[in-house]
């Protein structure tokens, strides 16, 4: 926009509104600043929003490093990220496709069950009976199988699938092509920013989640890293995840923020990939009909 | 004319397709609704769903006629309320300011920076929050000292645990609320802005009488789907961040539904009180969608 002549007013208003954007990144960024410091916290030093770098101590993240079950969590929390986002995916484009097909009989119909799962949730406790009556407790698949589909991202995919140019679907079937080679040569293919769109929700989601384990798991072995950051920001079991004689060599505090922080870095690493996809996510769901 | 097993056939491949989806909602999503009913019986496990014995709406009555009614629903509805309306205004201001600003790299590291929280999970946050806000030395804490004051233990008061929940929730979710009111700001047509600027609006002006107006569509939308899922106060974020202390004012009915039935094993009360919230949820998101489709033309489904 030509925004060339400033009035007294206009430079006000731009000066507030920069002002404001820098409020909203402090805002943000302090208390964030604020765990590094504390994590890197040596002995009899007060925590402070400036810690001197000749001070820092990395002591406690060697500490949680040197931690076997920190890398157990880790590989729990791979196991559940990796192998939900396949199932869930699966699952998700397996059914989104066929309802994506305006001439499927029954398709009103079976779209109309789905959604009212959306819509009326039976709670909590009968779910996990279902669960309990499978025999799923404490397994993996009880949270693999439990959050396997989203509706939303269901019924965003469908409108996804939907957009696709039926005459491209038409001619490779009249070359002779089954539903599902249609689907995995031409559909799918076209549809590779909404898949990892939507196959990032489901990651996200998997790698956060930490009240599922805790309702469905009780082997401590099995527990994600949320929920072992859990305990050890609770102080439950702090002893558990870092040996006795060790947890002299930081203090208390320190360990407790950097596990937050040695959490939060994997996150971090694929930060910046996720916002150009999650920010496009949004509107694809967003613009959709 | 081909008759109907003809033309089911015809789509085997599209229904093979979907088996593994239709099982999933049939296993996962209506079996629950099945095991609903324990909500009008007295479950027991050596019963099972089927075998214990029907007690009508006793559950519910002793829900509704019980202490803790009143203070489950003030809580559910409180934090709620104050979440919509703590965090709407953050997020229309920061979509404008991200708008107006004239500096490209300023609005871009802020978009960047304000969307992170969103990704992170409450258990971070929750590790955040200890550091912000812990009573012997705490970032907020040291600052009162400075000044004199006594420290606050902010997560374990009954006074400051519900603003600490509505607040924390307004800094994980600002950024991410933002977007899709930046998205409408920028459909926008530029033209009104070019014509009110030769027609010599300022800039407040511009965004009174354009930018404001030209979100009202996406506000009524955000505000009517928020409404239709008010029951839901955020049930992960408070199952971390609540303790004993604060259950007078932290409790809402998920996290009681939880506990009453998972930790105490009272399957059928606590599942009377999901269904009932489940309930009136359903009747609100429906009304919500409705009153979305007639004043805005948008709508959830």
């Amino acid at each position: 926009m030509a925004r060339k002549i400033l009035s007294r007013s206009d430079r006000w208003f731009e000066w507030s509104v920069d002002a404001f954007l820098v409020l909203v990144l402090v805002i943000t960024l302090v208390p964030m600043w604020y765990v590094v410091m504390v994590s890197l916290l040596p002995f009899g030093e007060r925590p402070s929003l400036w810690l001197p770098p000749w001070k820092w101590s990395f002591e406690a993240y060697a500490q949680l490093v040197g931690q076997p079950s920190i890398w157990r969590a880790l590989l729990n929390s791979v196991i559940l990220t990796v192998g939900g986002v396949f199932i869930s995916l699966s699952l998700t484009v397996l059914a989104a496709y066929p309802l994506s097909r305006r001439d499927l009989p029954g398709r009103g119909l079976i779209v109309g069950l789905i959604l009212f799962t959306f819509l009326f949730n039976a709670g909590l406790i009968p779910t996990f009976l279902v669960v309990k009556d499978l025999g799923l407790l404490n397994t993996y698949w009880a949270i693999l199988l439990n959050g396997a589909i989203s509706v939303y991202n269901l019924l965003v995919l469908k409108t996804f699938f939907q957009s696709i140019p039926e005459s491209l679907e038409e001619a490779a079937r009249i070359d002779g092509a089954s539903d599902f080679q249609v689907l995995w040569h031409v559909v799918l293919p076209l549809s590779k920013p909404a898949l990892l769109t939507i196959g990032l929700f489901y990651g996200v989601a998997n790698w956060n989640n930490f009240f599922e384990p805790i309702l469905f798991l009780s082997d401590r072995n099995l527990m994600p890293l949320p929920v072992v950051l859990r305990d050890i920001l609770t102080g439950l079991n702090v002893a558990e995840y870092v040996e006795g004689s060790a947890a002299q060599a930081a203090p208390a505090e320190a360990l407790k923020m950097a596990s937050v922080v040695l959490i939060t870095l994997p996150m971090l690493l694929v930060y910046p990939w996720l916002q150009r996809h999650f920010t496009k996510g949004v509107l694809i769901g967003s613009v959709k009909e | 004319m081909r008759t109907l097993g003809q033309r089911l056939w015809r789509y085997r491949g599209l229904y093979l397709m979907l088996l593994p989806g239709l099982l999933y909602f049939l296993v996962f999503r209506y079996w629950p609704l099945w095991n609903a009913q324990i909500a009008f019986r007295d479950f027991q496990p050596v019963l099972g769903v089927w075998g214990s014995p029907w007690v009508g709406l006793q559950h519910f009555y002793d829900f509704f006629n019980s202490y803790y009614f009143e203070q489950l629903l003030r809580n559910t509805l409180v934090i709620s309320v104050a979440k919509i309306v703590a965090g709407i205004p953050p997020a229309v201001l920061l979509a404008i300011a991200l708008h107006e600003t004239s500096r490209r790299f300023l609005s871009r590291l802020v978009q960047t920076v304000s969307f992170l929280p969103h990704f992170l999970s409450w258990v971070i946050v929750y590790g955040i929050l200890l550091a912000v806000l812990s009573p012997s030395d705490g970032l907020l804490n040291q600052f009162l000292q400075a000044f004199g004051l006594e420290p606050i233990p902010f997560l374990t008061s009954v006074q400051t645990f519900q603003p600490v929940v509505v607040l924390s929730e307004v800094w994980k979710e600002t950024g991410w609320s933002a977007v899709l009111f930046l998205a409408a700001l920028l459909s926008i047509n530029p033209a009104l802005y070019e014509a009110a600027a030769i027609d010599g609006a300022s800039r407040w002006q511009q965004v009174r009488y354009i930018s404001l107006p030209g979100l009202t569509g996406v506000l009524v939308l955000v505000l009517l789907l928020k409404i239709g899922s008010i029951l839901d106060a955020g049930f992960h974020q408070i199952f971390v961040l609540y303790s004993l202390p604060v259950y007078s004012v932290g409790d809402i009915i998920d996290t009681w539904v939880y506990r009453q039935g998972i930790l105490n094993f009272q399957f059928s009360l606590a599942t009377a009180v999901g269904l009932f919230k489940g309930a009136i949820g359903l009747v609100l998101i429906v009304l919500a969608n409705h009153l979305a489709r007639r004043w805005t033309g948008n709508s959830l489904y």
